[in-house]
């Protein structure tokens, strides 16, 4: 998936229904001020919005992460955060940014919109449906969502065809791609369309949603954008668990030792024999690990504010913040680990960063 | 009204179209909304069909997709549900003129799909009278628990229950047969035979190939009245359909009967291999019970005036109940005639008794026709034998008459 940066509309635009047809790529990137936000704190969301757009991906990241560091919640540099990770190419990461800011704020437009891209771009479309469907329900005048969402039904349209007539049109079905949205409210796109299709809307408003793109949006008095938050993740020691939750503790602490002291085999046998991720096939993730571990000449990666749950007997969900060190890289971030137990062991069968 | 609905389709979709910016402020569709389907019978199939395409009439397209979502989870591989999401999708971006709407889609398995949904529409809204019976069905014995009619026009297969004496209607299933329509006459010409049947056996699915889905029961085709007529061929089964599809189209096969999965495995709990007869017509007539009854009186007085006859030794009287073109044995008329003059002159009685006695009516004939068939016990001066007869009935200048008499 590509971005372009810049205001209005991208290269191409809907082309209707047809399955293969170019998809709009239009990105919005203003000022973000729409919290009110003091000064110093919006230029440095400015800033940070200014290296983000000039490609500084490395700088906007450690400017982000510091920013929120004093606002963990704030809605803007997590929106920002969220936009840096899509551009890094860190899907995983990108959603779950977006997904928390649609929990948190789930009266903005722009994360869903934003969420369904990233689904859209790992074919998840029905997904992607749900998050524009709610977009809209937000802000039924949404431009941008409407004209993802047209693409995002002609795309499933094609599936359900494609099923229909037992066709395989995978390698004639060019790829989905929706316009990110790169502005938290903003006066682009969303404000834009208030004058022309709000006068022509259906006197139906979603059910429960205040038809806040009439107006600009006001002050959120909700979440406590403002006020810092203090760190969620205090640190549990993984000893605290019994039972299962400490199997599946050692199993965690066991891949983080194995990857800090570069056993390759250690490592990877962390993992289920059939792990995969980003659709690469298990040897490709494999041999990619493989040349990253051994890459380094020195890793540290330290595990803290361990947390596990139980979807049932045999499935764990392991989340924690994972301190990780190389000599060539260094980052600190959330991790999920969901692990499946079987022949007594517990393997990992799917990780994601974020929560 | 069927193709009203199905012309509809157009109107009604393009005029929802415009409804675009409405539906897309409902919302994502709640997961509750997906009501599953409990029953295995084709039936709940048409009836979620049904409520589909009332929905899309009355122009509730959201209310249209969750149901047909709700469908495809019931039955994942429907690809006549798939079709019709495809189109409610396309609805949603733009004004849509028929079923199948998406450009290129290849035409003949749209048709194909389309004509399910005709046909099965049609079931759904033309259920059986329930209070009437299946005209072929003049007389079940009493071991056969239940019979099988297809009707092939109407791409379905009813199954009645005999109780005590009287088909009672159990359940109906949509049905595919052969890809170039009815009256089977050669090998290989892809034609579902019209005529009355037995189911000979059953294959499960292991010794199966997947195009036979979840089991197949073998009929008798050629029966005897096939090979009078001179047609050949053979393997007609009642068949399932293969893992990838939950149906067929209305013409699909290469001659025999293709039902869903679920819908072969319940109508095999009422089959009994040997003795459950299977009448295949292209078009059923049902009769309320005061003609059905009417036909049987005058079928079996026909029936008895024959054995009566036969007994008196009156070999002219007998004679007279065969038709000018009866064949029996290998023998005509004439032939037929001579013999049984000689065999009577020697005998100074005849007792026939007749029991165990099917009656179908035969489907697709020029002329009138029943088999019958029955134990016959007879007994004479000088020879006795017990067997198993058959008879062909035709109605010839207003009376009944045998056109074929052989052991069954």
């Amino acid at each position: 998936m590509t971005f372009s940066f810049g205001s209005g509309s991208g290269p191409g635009t809907s082309s209707g229904m047809h399955p293969a047809g170019k998809i709009a790529l239009r990105l919005l990137f203003a000022a973000l001020f729409a919290f009110g936000a003091a000064g110093a704190r919006a230029d440095e969301i400015a800033d940070i919005g200014k290296l983000l757009k000039a490609g500084q991906y490395d700088q906007a990241t450690s400017r982000v992460d510091a920013y929120l560091a004093s606002k963990p919640k704030d809605a803007q540099g997590r929106f920002l955060k969220g936009l840096i990770l899509t551009e890094q190419n860190k899907t995983a990461e990108a959603i779950a940014m977006f997904s928390g800011l649609t929990t948190d704020y789930p009266e903005l437009p722009e994360p869903y919109n934003n969420l369904a891209v990233l689904y859209a771009g790992q074919g998840q479309y029905e997904k992607a449906r749900q998050a524009l469907e709610m977009a809209i329900r937000t802000h039924p005048s949404y431009a941008t969502a409407h004209e993802n969402l047209g693409d995002v039904y002609a795309k499933l349209a094609s599936q359900a065809y494609d099923k229909a007539l037992s066709l395989d049109s995978s390698n004639s079905t060019a790829q989905t791609k929706l316009a990110l949205l790169k502005e938290l409210i903003g006066t682009g796109n969303r404000a834009r369309v208030v004058g022309t299709q709000t006068a022509a809307a259906t006197p139906v408003p979603a059910k429960g949603a205040p038809p806040a793109a009439v107006t600009p949006p006001p002050a959120k008095a909700g979440p406590p954008a403002v006020t810092p938050t203090p760190p969620a993740a205090t640190p549990t020691p993984p000893a605290a668990a019994k039972g299962d939750d400490a199997e599946v503790a050692a199993a965690v602490n066991a891949w983080a030792n194995a990857w800090a002291s570069k056993d390759v085999d250690g490592y990877l046998g962390a993992y289920t024999k059939d792990f995969k991720q980003k659709g690469e096939s298990h040897g490709a993730w494999a041999a990619s690990r493989k040349q990253r571990i051994e890459g380094a000449s020195s890793i540290s990666v330290k595990v803290s504010g361990l947390k596990v749950s139980f979807t049932d007997a045999n499935t764990a969900v392991a989340k924690f913040r994972q301190d990780y060190k190389s000599n060539i890289t260094s980052a600190n971030s959330s991790k999920t680990l969901v692990l499946t137990k079987a022949g007594g062991k517990w393997q990992i069968v799917e990780e994601r960063s974020g929560g | 009204m069927n193709k009203v609905l199905l012309n509809s389709w157009r109107g009604r979709l393009a005029a929802a179209a415009l409804a675009v910016p409405l539906f897309a402020v409902l919302g994502p569709v709640p997961a509750q909304a997906q009501v599953l389907i409990e029953h295995t019978a084709s039936g709940d199939v048409e009836a979620a069909l049904g409520g589909i395409f009332k929905a899309i009439e009355d122009n509730k397209l959201e209310d249209a997709y969750n149901r047909v979502n709700a469908l495809l989870v019931a039955r994942p591989n429907y690809r006549l549900a798939y079709l019709i999401k495809g189109d409610l999708l396309l609805a949603r971006g733009a004004a849509i003129s028929k079923m199948g709407a998406m450009p290129g889609a290849p035409a003949d398995k749209v048709s194909d799909l389309r004509a399910e949904a005709l046909q099965r529409l049609r079931a759904y809204r033309e259920k059986p009278p329930v209070d009437q019976i299946p005209r072929y069905l003049l007389q079940m014995r009493a071991d056969q628990k239940h019979a099988v009619v297809i009707d092939t026009k109407k791409s379905r297969l009813y199954v009645y229950a005999n109780d005590n004496g009287r088909p009672r209607f159990v359940a109906d299933f949509y049905m595919s047969h052969g890809k170039n329509g009815i009256d089977k006459v050669r090998e290989g010409d892809q034609k579902t035979p019209i005529g009355v049947y037995y189911v000979t056996s059953y294959l499960p699915k292991a010794k199966l190939a997947d195009i036979y889905g979840n089991g197949a029961f073998p009929i008798n085709y050629p029966n005897d009245w096939d090979k009078r007529q001179g047609r050949n061929g053979h393997g007609i089964w009642l068949h399932g359909v293969p893992q990838d599809t939950f149906a067929r189209a209305p013409l699909a096969s290469d001659g025999c009967v293709a039902l869903s999965n679920a819908d072969l495995e319940m109508m095999g709990k009422s089959i009994d291999p040997g003795r459950t007869p299977v009448i295949i017509s292209d078009n059923v007539e049902f009769l309320s019970q005061d003609d059905w009854n009417t036909e049987r009186q005058s079928l079996l007085k026909a029936i008895d005036d024959w054995r009566r006859d036969w007994e008196s030794r009156d070999t002219d009287a007998y004679l007279s109940h065969y038709a000018r073109d009866f064949e029996g044995d290998g023998m005509s008329l004439k032939e037929w005639a001579v013999r049984k003059r000689q065999v009577n002159a020697g005998k100074t009685f005849i007792k026939v008794k007749l029991g165990d006695m099917d009656m179908f009516r035969y489907p697709g004939t020029k002329k009138e026709m029943v088999v019958v068939t029955f134990q016959q016990d007879y007994q004479s001066s000088n020879l006795s034998n017990a067997m198993k007869k058959r008879l062909y009935w035709i109605k010839d200048g207003g009376t009944w008459k045998i056109v074929d008499e052989g052991a069954a």
